[in-house]
C-alpha cells in the first residue's frame, strides 16, 4: 500500500507568538493540514504527537476519538517517528488517516512542558555538574573533536551558517533573513566555543502537522513515503561512541535509502535538522552524499546553497528560518513545499526529497525519503 | 552553589568511590571491558557478571567546548571548559578541567590528565587538571 503525505501545513505564524499557548500551536496546525488535505476532523482516525499537551489532549480538543495513538517522544525527530510509525500502521489496517501535530512556545513558553531532568537522572549525575546549560553546551561538545580528526576549519563551520542565510535570503517567513559572510559569524557572540551565536539555532514559537494516509484516500497531489529508518544512541552525549559520526544518522539512512530503493544520485533535494552548524556536516557524511571529512568543504563551496547541486536546508533551516524546539516538523514541511512546487526558495525539478531528523543530541534519529512520483 | 548529583543505587558505589578519592567504574568480568555510566548488565556482551573496579585516574582530553553564558553556580568562573575525557581504560566523561586555563591555546585534544576530586554538598565530583603539574589529590 502507498502511503503518503496528504496534508501540510505550518501555523499561520512562526516566531514570536505570545499570545499563542502551545495547545492553540498544535491545534491552528492541524486545521491548517486538513484544510490543506481537504478533510475534516472526522475522516481522522489516528493520532500522533510529542511533548506538552500529548496525543490524548491534541485528539481530545480536536473532537477525535482515536483509534491509533502514537506519543513516540524522542526530541526533534519525533515527527519523522510518527510518519513511519503511521505508514506502518496504515498498512497494518490500524487506522487510516493519521493527524500528526506538532506545536512549541519554544521562545514564548505560553502552557509549554518544563524543561530539565533531577538530579538523581543520567544527565542530572553525569552531565549537569559540569556545568551544562542546555544544547548550546554539550551539543556541541562533539565538534573539536570532528575538527582535529577532519580537519575542518572554524571557517568552513561559519559558512554553513552563511549557506543557509542564502536560503532564509528568499524566504518571507524566515526570522534572519540578512546575507551574512563569514566575518559576521566571527563577529558574533561567543556562545560555546568553538561555536558562536549565529552557528546556533534560533528559538522560537510555531507548529506544524501533516496528514498521513494511504494514497487512495487523499484528495490532492501527495507526496509518497518512498521509505523511512529510524535509531537512536546514547542518551547523554558524554557516551556517543565516536564523536565524529552518528550511528543514528547512518543507521537510519540506510534503512531509509534501503526500503525507497534509491541512490544519492537520485535525490533532488535535502533537509538535514540544524541544531548547531556541525549537524549538517555529520548528516551529509553519515547519509553517505559525501566521504569523510569532506563535507566542510562541500558546503563551503558552495553545493548545498541556491543553485548548488544539493539544495540542503532550503528554508534556512534552524539557524536561520524556525527552530521551536523540535525542529523536524519544519524540515518535512519544507520537504513537502518543494515537492509540491510550493517553496518559498523553490528549487526547480525537485522529484526526491530526503528528510534527516535528531533527536535530543545525536541520541535518536529518523530519515525519510518522501517524492511526488513513485518509482 | 554549582549542582550536585544526587546517587541512585545503581550508581553509588561510583559516588562512594569519589568520596573516598577513588575512581571507580564497572568492568564486565565476561569480556574483560570496562564500561561507564553505571549499569547492572555489560553493554558490550551483556553478561551480568560485572564488577566495581578503581580506574588509573589517567585520562586524555577528547573533546571540549568553552561556555560563555554560565550556568548556575559557575557564574564566578569566567568562560569554562566542559570536556568530555577517555580515561586510560577506555571509557568517557564529562568534567571539568581544573589546574589550567581554560583557553583554546592550552587545551590542545589528547592532552594527558589525571583525576581530582570536588566536594559538591553530600558527594565529590571527579574534575580533571594537566597530568604534567606538581598538585594532585583532593581539592
Amino acid at each position: 500500500m502507498n502511503v503518503v503525505i496528504a496534508g501540510a501545513a505550518e501555523t499561520d505564524e512562526v516566531g514570536r507568538l505570545p499570545h499563542h499557548s502551545t495547545l492553540q500551536l498544535h491545534l491552528e496546525a492541524a486545521r491548517n493540514a486538513l484544510a490543506d488535505a481537504g478533510l475534516t476532523k472526522d475522516d481522522i482516525d489516528g493520532v500522533a504527537t510529542v511533548g506538552t499537551p500529548g496525543p490524548i489532549q491534541v485528539a481530545h480538543a480536536l473532537g477525535i476519538t482515536p483509534a491509533w495513538l502514537d506519543g513516540t517522544g524522542v526530541g526533534g525527530s519525533s515527527f519523522l517517528f510518527h510518519v513511519r510509525h503511521a505508514a506502518a500502521a496504515i498498512r497494518a489496517g490500524l487506522c487510516h488517516t493519521v493527524l500528526i501535530t506538532h506545536g512549541e512556545s519554544g521562545r514564548s513558553r505560553v502552557g509549554a512542558g518544563r524543561y530539565g531532568m533531577g538530579p538523581d537522572s543520567l544527565l542530572g549525575q553525569f552531565e549537569v555538574p559540569y556545568g551544562v546549560v542546555g544544547p548550546p553546551t554539550s551539543f556541541t561538545i562533539t565538534a573539536l573533536r570532528y575538527m582535529k580528526e577532519t580537519g575542518l576549519t572554524h571557517e568552513q563551520l561559519a559558512e554553513v551558517a552563511v549557506a543557509q542565510r542564502r536560503w532564509s535570503h528568499l524566504n518571507p517567513r524566515a526570522m534572519f533573513r540578512d546575507l551574512i559572510t563569514v566575518e559576521d559569524v566571527f563577529a558574533s557572540r561567543m556562545v560555546a566555543y568553538p561555536f558562536h551565536l549565529l552557528e546556533c539555532c534560533l528559538v522560537t514559537d510555531g507548529g506544524g502537522a501533516l496528514v498521513v494516509t494511504s494514497a487512495e484516500r487523499a484528495r490532492r497531489s501527495p507526496v509518497h513515503l518512498l521509505g523511512s529508518g529510524e535509531s537512536a544512541e546514547s542518551p547523554i552525549i558524554s557516551q556517543m561512541e565516536d564523536f565524529t559520526t552518528s550511528k543514528a544518522f547512518r543507521r537510519s539512512g540506510e534503512a531509509a535509502f534501503a526500503e525507497a530503493k534509491i541512490t544519492h544520485e537520485d535525490v533532488d533535494h535535502l533537509m538535514v535538522y540544524d541544531a548547531f552548524a556541525h549537524v549538517p556536516i555529520y548528516g551529509l557524511e553519515d547519509l553517505g552524499f559525501v566521504g569523510r571529512g569532506e563535507a566542510g568543504a562541500f558546503i563551503a563551496e558552495g553545493h548545498t546553497s541556491p543553485g548548488g547541486r544539493l539544495p540542503m536546508n532550503t528554508n534556512g533551516g534552524g539557524l536561520s528560518y524556525t527552530h521551536t524546539g523540535m525542529y523536524g516538523m519544519f524540515a518535512i514541511q519544507e520537504a513537502v513545499r518543494q515537492l509540491r512546487g510550493e517553496a518559498a526558495a523553490q528549487v526547480p525539478g525537485v522529484e526526491v526529497s530526503v528528510v534527516l531528523g535528531n533527536g535530543g543530541m545525536f541520541a535518536s534519529a529518523a530519515t525519510l525519503v518522501l517524492a511526488n512520483r513513485l518509482p | 552553589m554549582k549542582p550536585a548529583p544526587k546517587p541512585t543505587p545503581d550508581t553509588q558505589p561510583f559516588w562512594d568511590g569519589t568520596a573516598a578519592g577513588e575512581l571507580r567504574i564497572q568492568r564486565c568480568q565476561t569480556c574483560a571491558r570496562h564500561y561507564f555510566y553505571p549499569r547492572p548488565c555489560c553493554p558490550h556482551c551483556g553478561s551480568d557478571q560485572v564488577e566495581w573496579v578503581r580506574a588509573s585516574g589517567r585520562a586524555t582530553l577528547y573533546s571540549y567546548v568553552i561556555n560563555h553564558r554560565p550556568a548556575p553556580g559557575f557564574e564566578d568562573e569566567g568562560p569554562y571548559a566542559i570536556a568530555v575525557v577517555e580515561l586510560e581504560e577506555g571509557v568517557r566523561m564529562m568534567t571539568n578541567l581544573v589546574g589550567v586555563e581554560n583557553v583554546p591555546e592550552k587545551l590542545p585534544l589528547d592532552m594527558e590528565l589525571r583525576v581530582v576530586f570536588e566536594r559538591r554538598g553530600e558527594v565529590s565530583v571527579p574534575l580533571f587538571e594537566p597530568a604534567a603539574t606538581d598538585a594532585g589529590g583532593a581539592r
